[in-house]
């Protein structure tokens, strides 16, 4: 399972999965990839060879070529193959909006979006907003109107966030509202949300 | 999910020769928000995937100023926000700006929302895909193995052309509007391109629930065509939700109104939520033809909308709810300036 894509998951140090794994008593050193220990744990009565295909996109700025399953979605070649688990997976069926990336700059749900699909075009995750240490005004804006509190929800919220932003849509509460009705938070921070996009609209729109 | 092949159609005549060469069990996909997450619940089985949204030009949004002409691929979005559809026909600009979330439009095709599969719960969740939900029988997803929401949890389901087989509601928004327009599809299969009125796309479940559109194996929806009327600008897309956004409909209405003053000159007016195919109501039309719109006509019209409802344990309150609906998607639409 080499590839270009998790030669960059391997150089991001220890990540909380690792951290949690290890502490299950996993037999795996490091998880992406599996090495065959770990695979071996896994339930594979229907483990089934699907047919491969190979795609090569621009992430978050880094060219990514691989094969893959042609079944897979953008999801969890994001999580699974590159390491980007900003990206959350909450129902995998399009009905909560924790996985939206951005393909193209226009925010889709991962989960629905076959892998095959993103072949010559450009995503960016949570983990590409911003570069360097400086946050993205919307991240900011999350930190400072508390409009999140357990958290797994929010970086698909940021990133339809920002996309309400740029589209031009944060014109009123109710636009935001209405844009924002894709992301679902069950801790119901919906109140700091709307003000945070309120306050990054204006530093983002100048 | 079984393994598949994946390949991309540069045009629209190479996807059908790609479907030919596949041999039955192939299906298109585009933007795949409904056959992925159809394939993902065990419910769809393709073996090869022929993506057909990268196709050149079959995403053009045009006027020539009698017919709108909308290319199958192009995105629920796209076409929502066009200039002239949000100007001229505003129900069709809603119709897609109240389906699904930001990011599904993003996704989604208007072709490829034509074909949505229903979101009755047995049928999406009863194939054994979760262990914690099980298996039921669902004459659309597997024929002749019995309907499980007759008699059973019908909250949701259709009051309008159900049968003995199946009352799954067509789950769809755009697909209403455009029956209120006379829409017309156009096709490319095997057989070569012909055009439909959207009136002869969908067919009743009858005895046969599994078989929603009049397609044949291998023909894909290359456009949607809708032709200019006076009854474009004085229209609206009325849909009432569990939640006030990103929901399926439990009543919906789309109409379109001519005047005279204040009387009705034309009406078009279709419903949905509330039956099993995008539901086009002559007895509304007629009520309101050549009257003066007041509230009470209105609601007449609604209630003849639904004289034929039949309905089961729990869903009895679409009756009364969609004639409301009916009412105030007329009183909305001819309060628009023409």
């Amino acid at each position: 399972m080499a590839d270009e894509g998790s030669t960059k998951t391997q150089t991001a140090g220890v990540t909380r999965r690792v951290v949690l794994a290890t502490g299950a008593g996993a037999a795996a050193a490091s998880i992406l990839p599996l090495d065959e220990s770990a695979q071996a744990q896994m339930p594979s009565a229907h483990v089934e060879t699907g047919r491969k295909v190979h795609l090569s996109a621009l992430i978050n700025g880094q060219r990514v070529s691989l094969e893959l399953d042609s079944r897979a979605s953008l999801l969890d070649l994001l999580r699974e193959r590159l390491g980007y688990t900003g990206t959350k997976k909450g129902c995998d069926h399009g009905q909560c909006g924790a996985c939206t990336v951005h393909l193209d700059d226009r925010p889709v749900s991962a989960c629905l979006t076959m892998a095959a699909k993103i072949d010559g075009r450009q995503v960016t995750t949570i983990e590409g907003l911003s570069t360097g240490q400086d946050l993205h005004p919307m991240q900011q804006a999350f930190i400072d109107n508390d409009a999140l509190q357990c958290g797994y929800c929010t970086p698909g919220q940021i990133m339809s966030a920002v996309a309400c932003v740029t589209q031009g849509r944060a014109t009123d509460p109710d636009a935001i509202r209405e844009f924002m009705s894709g992301n679902i938070c069950r801790c119901g921070a919906y109140v700091g949300i709307l003000a945070a996009v309120e306050q990054a609209a204006k530093v983002m729109e100048g | 999910m079984q393994g598949l092949n994946y390949t991309f159609a540069r045009s629209a005549e190479e996807a059908v020769a790609q479907f030919a060469g596949a041999g039955g069990s192939a299906r298109y996909i585009a933007g795949g928000t409904n056959l992925y997450d159809l394939m993902k619940l065990g419910i769809e089985r393709p073996a090869h995937l022929i993506d057909v949204s990268r196709i050149d030009g079959m995403d053009a949004i045009e006027t020539d100023g009698e017919v709108l002409r909308f290319g199958g691929r192009a995105l629920m979005a796209d076409v929502a926000y066009a200039p002239v559809v949000r100007d001229e026909y505003p129900l069709l600009s809603q119709s897609l700006l109240k389906a699904a979330s930001q990011q599904l439009r993003n996704m989604a095709t208007v072709g490829g929302n034509l074909l949505q599969r229903t979101r009755c719960m047995y049928f999406r969740n009863g194939a054994g895909s979760s262990s914690m939900v099980g298996v039921y029988p669902c004459n659309k997803r597997e024929p002749h193995s019995g309907c499980s929401a007759i008699g059973g949890v019908d909250r949701t389901q259709a009051v309008l052309g159900t049968s003995q087989a199946c009352t799954a509601v067509a789950p769809g928004d755009w697909p209403v509007a455009l029956m209120a327009m006379d829409a017309t599809i156009e096709t490319l299969g095997p057989q070569g391109a012909r055009a439909l009125p959207i009136a002869e796309f969908y067919r009743l479940p009858g005895d046969t629930p599994h078989s929603e559109f009049n397609l044949n194996p291998g023909e894909l929806v290359t456009a949607i065509t809708v032709r200019k009327t006076p009854a474009g600008r004085r229209s609206t897309y009325h849909k009432v939700r569990d939640r006030e956004s990103y929901a399926f409909a439990l009543a919906s209405a789309a109409v379109a109104v001519e005047m005279e003053g204040a009387t009705v000159r034309a009406a078009r007016i279709a419903l949905g939520g509330v039956a099993t195919t995008p539901w086009r109501s002559s007895a509304a039309e007629a009520v309101v033809t050549g009257s003066t719109l007041t509230r009470e006509l209105a609601i007449q019209a609604g209630r003849a909308a639904f004289a034929d409802a039949r309905s089961g344990k729990q869903n009895a309150f679409k009756i009364e709810l969609g004639a409301r609906v009916v009412a105030d998607a007329l009183i909305i639409a001819a309060e628009r300036r023409a």
